[in-house]
């Protein structure tokens, strides 16, 4: 068995080595890849807090991945169309500034989550799952018909949004920006579930009851786990978007919001790191695979079954030989 | 007498027909082990529940420290004073002793929107657990997994995350059940000088510990107080032996 923190360190390395040695070796195609994986990454470490940690199922998490894409889509279309962004009362320019992105992207997500927790969680189990998926189709399909910003085709950006001081254009560089996002969502991650916020909520997910006796609210915790990880895949969303220049109504897919489960199950749940090495097994798979054959996805499933069934803790379990949290 | 620290008023829940609490109306004053007894399916958890908030009264109140909390939520009633242990031990399995007991005095300390410092290292919240730990006598086992301890060790740190609220009142849903008879000895000793602190409202099956610890006993059968007294009152009372005992007297 390898300690937890070793095998963290060397994904934290392989994480900047790969793209250096793509560099080096002029494959930028794998450095974009590596930028997917990390951007899915913050995505998925966003649903652990809340999946992991809080024991929320939620699979409406594509509301905050899309929403962090079109807060992106709908900024740098209108700075690229010149035309004013009309908020009702309120007019505002588009903007091409990744920063001003980013922030109104995990604030419309954080927003969005907040509204959806106080209605979802007053359930649990399989009518929480059923809740969070409800919303995400809601958003999918209001997305679909949005034809402002281009409805089902979805929304092209010609120009990567900018970052002051870089070239975000050169892959490299936005793989930079991507992975100092994806550290310092860990760091906060790693704070927040050792801080007294994260063992009160590690203990709402196990036993609410003793939570409540000892005169906390197991809902408030909750809710606000939700709006975290709501938040940082809202994050996520933005940064995706910006690699693929371009948002459509699949960022709020239900597919989506099964694949963040997926990656975090593979990986390890509730484990820091789980949510990396799924994504990073899941790119890979999808590349790799998805060069031979249309239906990876089979692979792909067939490694969950293999996990849940004889390895619970995930990839992280297997490799430390500690359990992941029970949901 | 002063005024009693938690007490019930004319409590009534019906389920359907089934009338679970009809009319209860107890009281726990300072210093006391109140033991509340009755055959299964009496209406003692029922009770419990309405005392510590989990079910709402269909009519009477609930007064703590001399304030009704009839409508406050369980965790208001435990800001306010109200410590409760478990039938089946309600701790964090996956994580440690010392976690479970931070968690108690992170309720007492009515600050968990807290994101940045550690849990662990914090010394306030730290003292304070491992002070009840060590009143239980769990410190040996701080860093062990809650998952891991036997059931006795459980039900003793059930009681150290009741003692990190320092509450006013405890209410202690049969803290002995499958406890052997060394460790019901044990907790009966400990129970014994709790009392002093804050009162205690015990439901119990195990009748030497009852006999041996309560002041009063309340008699509950079928949703009903039949009669309140002494040990001597209780075990001489016709009434009691016909209702709880099955004898015709």
């Amino acid at each position: 068995m390898i300690p937890e923190r070793l095998v963290n360190a060397i994904l934290f390395a392989g994480l900047i080595a790969v793209p250096l040695c793509a560099l080096v070796a002029d494959e930028p195609f794998t450095i974009t890849l590596v930028t997917r994986a990390v951007i899915l990454a913050i995505a998925a470490v966003g649903l652990n807090i809340a999946l992991g940690i809080g024991g929320l199922v939620s699979l409406g998490h594509a509301v905050f991945f899309g929403l962090g894409g079109y807060a992106m889509g709908v900024l740098a279309f209108h700075a690229q169309t010149y035309t004013p962004l009309n908020l009702g009362p309120l007019t505002i320019a588009g903007t091409k500034s990744m920063p001003l992105i980013w922030l109104a992207a995990t604030a419309i997500s954080a927003f969005v989550a907040w509204i959806i927790g106080l209605l979802s969680l007053r359930t649990s189990g399989v009518y929480f799952i059923m809740i969070t998926l409800a919303f995400g189709q809601m958003f999918f399909y209001f997305a679909i018909s949005w034809s402002t910003y281009g409805g089902e085709d979805g929304l092209s950006i010609y120009v990567r949004n900018g970052f002051p001081g870089l070239n975000t254009l050169i892959p490299i560089q936005f793989f930079g920006l991507s992975f100092i996002i994806l550290s310092v969502v860990l760091f906060l991650n790693a704070r927040l579930q050792a801080s007294p916020f994260g063992l009160a909520l590690n203990a709402a997910r196990q036993v609410p009851a003793r939570v409540e006796t000892v005169g906390l609210n197991p809902m408030r915790l909750k809710l606000v786990a939700f709006v975290v990880s709501g938040a940082i895949t809202g994050l996520a969303g933005a940064l995706f978007a910006d690699l693929n220049r371009f948002v459509s109504p699949t960022m709020f897919s239900w597919q989506l919001s099964g694949e963040l489960i997926v990656l975090i199950i593979i990986g390890g749940v509730g484990r820091l790191f789980g949510p990396v090495i799924g994504a990073c097994l899941f790119v890979t798979l999808e590349h790799w695979l998805g060069g031979l054959t249309d239906f990876w996805h089979v692979f792909l499933g067939l490694i969950l079954l293999a996990i849940v069934l004889f390895a619970r803790g995930g990839i992280m379990g297997l490799l430390t030989g500690k359990e992941g949290t029970h949901v | 007498m002063s005024d009693p620290i938690l007490a019930t008023h004319n409590l009534r829940k019906a389920f359907g027909a089934l009338t679970a609490t009809d009319d209860i109306s107890i009281d726990l004053n300072e210093g006391e082990i109140h033991a509340i007894i009755g055959p299964n399916g009496a209406g003692k958890s029922t009770l419990i529940a309405q005392i510590c908030g989990g079910l709402r009264p269909d009519s009477g109140s609930v007064h703590l420290l001399g304030r009704d909390v009839t409508s406050d939520s369980t965790q208001a009633r435990a800001q306010a004073g109200l410590g409760r242990t478990f039938q089946i031990s309600a701790l964090a399995m996956e994580d440690t002793v010392l976690e479970n007991a931070i968690l108690g005095s992170l309720g007492a300390s009515g600050r968990p929107w807290r994101f940045w410092q550690a849990a662990l290292g914090d010394r306030t919240l730290r003292e304070r657990a491992e002070a009840a730990l060590e009143r239980v006598g769990l410190s040996d086992l701080r860093d062990t997994r809650c998952g891991s301890l036997s059931h006795g060790q459980r039900r003793q740190l059930e009681v150290a995350v009741a003692l990190t609220l320092e509450p006013k009142a405890f209410v202690m849903d049969e803290p002995m059940a499958g406890l052997g008879a060394e460790g019901s000895k044990l907790l009966t000793g400990f129970l014994d000088q709790l009392r002093t602190e804050a009162p205690i409202l015990l439901v119990e099956h195990d009748m030497d510990a009852v006999l041996a610890l309560a002041d009063r006993i309340s008699v509950l059968v079928y949703g009903k107080v039949i009669a309140t007294g002494t040990v001597d009152e209780i075990r001489s009372s016709p009434e009691v032996r016909s209702a709880y005992l099955g004898e015709d007297a």
